[in-house]
């Protein structure tokens, strides 16, 4: 995994409350057995109308947001289905941060998997940021190492994350390797089991 | 030792190594495997050379995407290559697949606790969301991505997060016609669709005791609906008896020693959960969705809540989006909204005891000329035993369609879809956009309600069959 230190990019604001996976990568696109190549389908039914053609209405379709890769979502972000290709498809259209003041569980864990940094942001801090971002081009830093956002116009605030992510995040580990290296705890639990559950 | 919650007693029991200020590393007991969300990790596992830790401890299905008539025909291409590599991994992984030739098939919800893998106590994880449902047997189930499906895989465990406990409480009894859907629809209409975010949850109260495994695995189903990723109800004599003699359950002296361990998974008097909510169940009416989210639901007897009643901006604004997508306006009677399709299945509502209800409704009736109903059977085996009770006969004879197993038009990856701007009732589990196809309007209601919405067109209170009935 790239380790993710520190993040400078456009952001774009997404401000809907409950965007489900199934907005986030719908259904049809799910049958496809490789993990690359979802950006394009990213929230397809809002972002192009009945001919194919971008949907003027849909926000992360102006202008302004073209090129972002930080995304200020609303409360609840990601709920609903398991489905990764939620943030393969986020990644892969070019989000590498998400900012919301409460993801859904699964959703949120995903992120991390995949070396994105979901930021829970206490809701006033959250709507300041939405007050600064929405309808700009405006570029802004994530420190993850420093827990800051800082822009260009001054503006700073820091965020609180979960030092476990953190730790794997800036350092790029492969989870599953550092899991395998624990073999003698995950044997030594096995041996210990009710015989019911080892049949 | 301090009072625990049967949650924690579960967690405790998972540890293979305590995380200080971090996830702790649990063990999983039960790794279950669908087409759609597994490619991928297999996929990484031969990148890195990897193996299945323990094949024995993993089962697979094939459910989300295949068709519900001539089930051995996929025509879309993309979804054969799927089912493909789910044949192809298991095969070369060693794992047991119940594939379309085999009675074992069905919605891997539905067919987990059939054939006894689902077991009270056990760690249960599955590449998808609902797999919240496995905790109706006091197990501790939930969903997971598929980098995770891919690291239980090749070690067995996950890195988890200590989660909060939340106890979902519902006394009193519950009014004729209204059934475990309604119960789990009106906790999360009154509480939201996300009060369980970094919770699990432990339904306790007399209404959950009463209840049928099947309708224990409804409720627990939507736990995810409510943001919780599980929930749970502490087994007892119901849950060892539906436990007993199934086909992978432990036999014998095996099964009274499990027996005797499963009855301690109860929450101690004295634990503290870290919140607790309460519901009167004899106040609880059939409920309809009548949004885009699960926790838009209201009673069948009200209307369509006006903009005003909505406090916050958010909401508010959400409300708009949602009387848009769903062509309703404020103050419409949820009686009066008409349906073109009704959709009985999903593993929310797809199993006997929700086929009996149904079919008790219809019998004998006509399904409405303006209406396509069908029914989607959860399993091969839920659907052998219907035929075996007649039921097919009295959906067919009143004018649904009777189809093979699978998750058909919950999420419409197959063929099962509703055309944009048409109305379904449905026992599924999500009224997301989009959800049953491109502009398609979903309400979500009990078997029962569904049933009664195919004969009259539009949504009927339920409780009416009864009266009428009393009457006669």
């Amino acid at each position: 995994m790239e380790p993710l230190k520190s993040h400078t990019g456009k952001a774009a604001v997404l401000n809907r409350i409950n965007v489900d996976t199934d907005q986030i990568i719908p259904k049809q696109f799910l049958k496809r057995i490789e993990r690359t190549g979802y950006g394009r389908f990213a929230f397809f039914d809002w972002r192009y109308d009945a001919n194919g053609e971008p949907n003027p209405e849909f926000e992360l379709n102006q202008p302004v947001y073209q090129g972002a890769s930080i995304l200020i979502a609303g409360e609840n972000f990601g709920c609903g289905s398991s489905r990764e290709h939620a943030p393969w498809a986020l990644d892969d259209y070019g989000f590498k941060i998400i900012i919301a003041p409460s993801f859904a569980d699964i959703f949120h864990q995903n992120c991390f998997k995949n070396g994105m940094l979901p930021i829970r942001m206490p809701y006033d801090n959250w709507k300041q940021l939405v007050g600064q971002y929405e309808n700009k081009s405006l570029q802004m830093t994530v420190d993850l190492e420093k827990q800051l956002i800082h822009d260009s116009e001054g503006n700073q605030i820091s965020f609180e994350v979960d030092p476990h992510w953190k730790e794997m995040l800036i350092n790029g580990y492969d989870e599953i390797s550092l899991t395998l290296l624990l073999e003698d705890d995950i044997k030594q639990f096995e041996s210990q089991r009710s015989s019911w559950l080892q049949a | 030792m301090m009072p625990r919650t049967i949650i924690e007693k579960i967690w405790d029991q998972h540890i293979v190594k305590h995380g200080e200020g971090k996830p702790d590393l649990l063990y999983i007991d039960l790794h279950l495997i669908h087409e759609v969300t597994s490619p991928q990790a297999f996929e990484g596992l031969r990148q890195k050379g990897r193996k299945v830790r323990r094949p024995q401890n993993t089962f697979a299905t094939m459910d989300h995407n295949i068709p519900t008539v001539n089930r051995f025909e996929i025509k879309d291409e993309v979804a054969k290559r799927q089912v493909t590599a789910l044949e192809r991994n298991c095969e070369e992984f060693g794992v047991r697949l119940a594939d379309l030739h085999s009675v074992d098939q069905g919605i891997v919800h539905v067919v987990g606790p059939e054939l006894g893998l689902t077991l009270p106590g056990k760690t249960i994880v599955c590449g998808d969301s609902h797999t919240s449902t496995h905790g109706a047997f006091g197990a501790l189930a939930f969903g997971i991505g598929t980098s995770e499906v891919e690291h239980v895989l090749s070690t067995q465990t996950l890195w988890q997060q200590r989660p909060k406990t939340l106890e979902v409480r519902v006394d009193g009894t519950l009014q004729k016609g209204v059934t475990a859907k309604d119960v789990i629809l009106a906790v999360i209409g009154k509480y939201g669709v996300k009060f369980g975010t970094g919770y699990v949850i432990e339904y306790t109260g007399e209404v959950f005791r009463n209840m049928t495994m099947d309708e224990r695995m409804t409720v627990c189903n939507m736990s995810i609906e409510a943001g919780a990723r599980a929930g749970l109800i502490a087994p007892d004599e119901v849950t060892f008896e539906y436990c007993k003699n199934r086909k992978y359950t432990p036999k014998g002296e095996e099964f009274d020693k499990a027996v005797e361990e499963w009855k301690a998974l109860r929450t101690d008097p004295g634990a503290v959960y870290d919140k607790s909510i309460v519901l009167d169940g004899n106040k609880i009416s059939p409920m309809v969705t009548w949004g885009i989210n699960p926790g838009m639901v209201l009673p069948v007897d009200s209307e369509v809540p006006a903009p005003e009643s909505f406090s916050a901006e958010d909401d508010k604004k959400e409300a708009i989006r949602a009387y848009e997508y769903m062509g309703l306006t404020p103050h419409q009677k949820i009686e009066d909204i008409k349906v073109e399709h009704v959709f009985i299945g999903s593993c929310t509502n797809s199993r006997m005891t929700d086929l009996r209800q149904a079919a008790d409704m219809i019998k004998g009736k006509k399904v409405a000329d303006s209406v396509r109903a069908i029914v989607v059977p959860g399993s091969q085996s839920v659907k052998l035993q219907a035929e075996k009770e007649g039921l097919d006969q009295i959906f067919l004879e009143a004018g649904f369609e009777w189809r093979e197993s699978g998750c058909s038009m919950c999420l419409s990856m197959n063929n099962d879809v509703v055309p944009e701007g048409e109305r379904c009732a449905s026992t599924s589990n999500r009224n997301f956009e989009g959800r049953q196809g491109k502009g398609a309007r979903t309400h979500l209601v009990s078997p029962a309600m569904a049933a009664m919405a195919a004969i009259h067109g539009h949504f009927v209170d339920v409780r009416k069959f009864y009266q009428e009935k009393t009457v006669v």
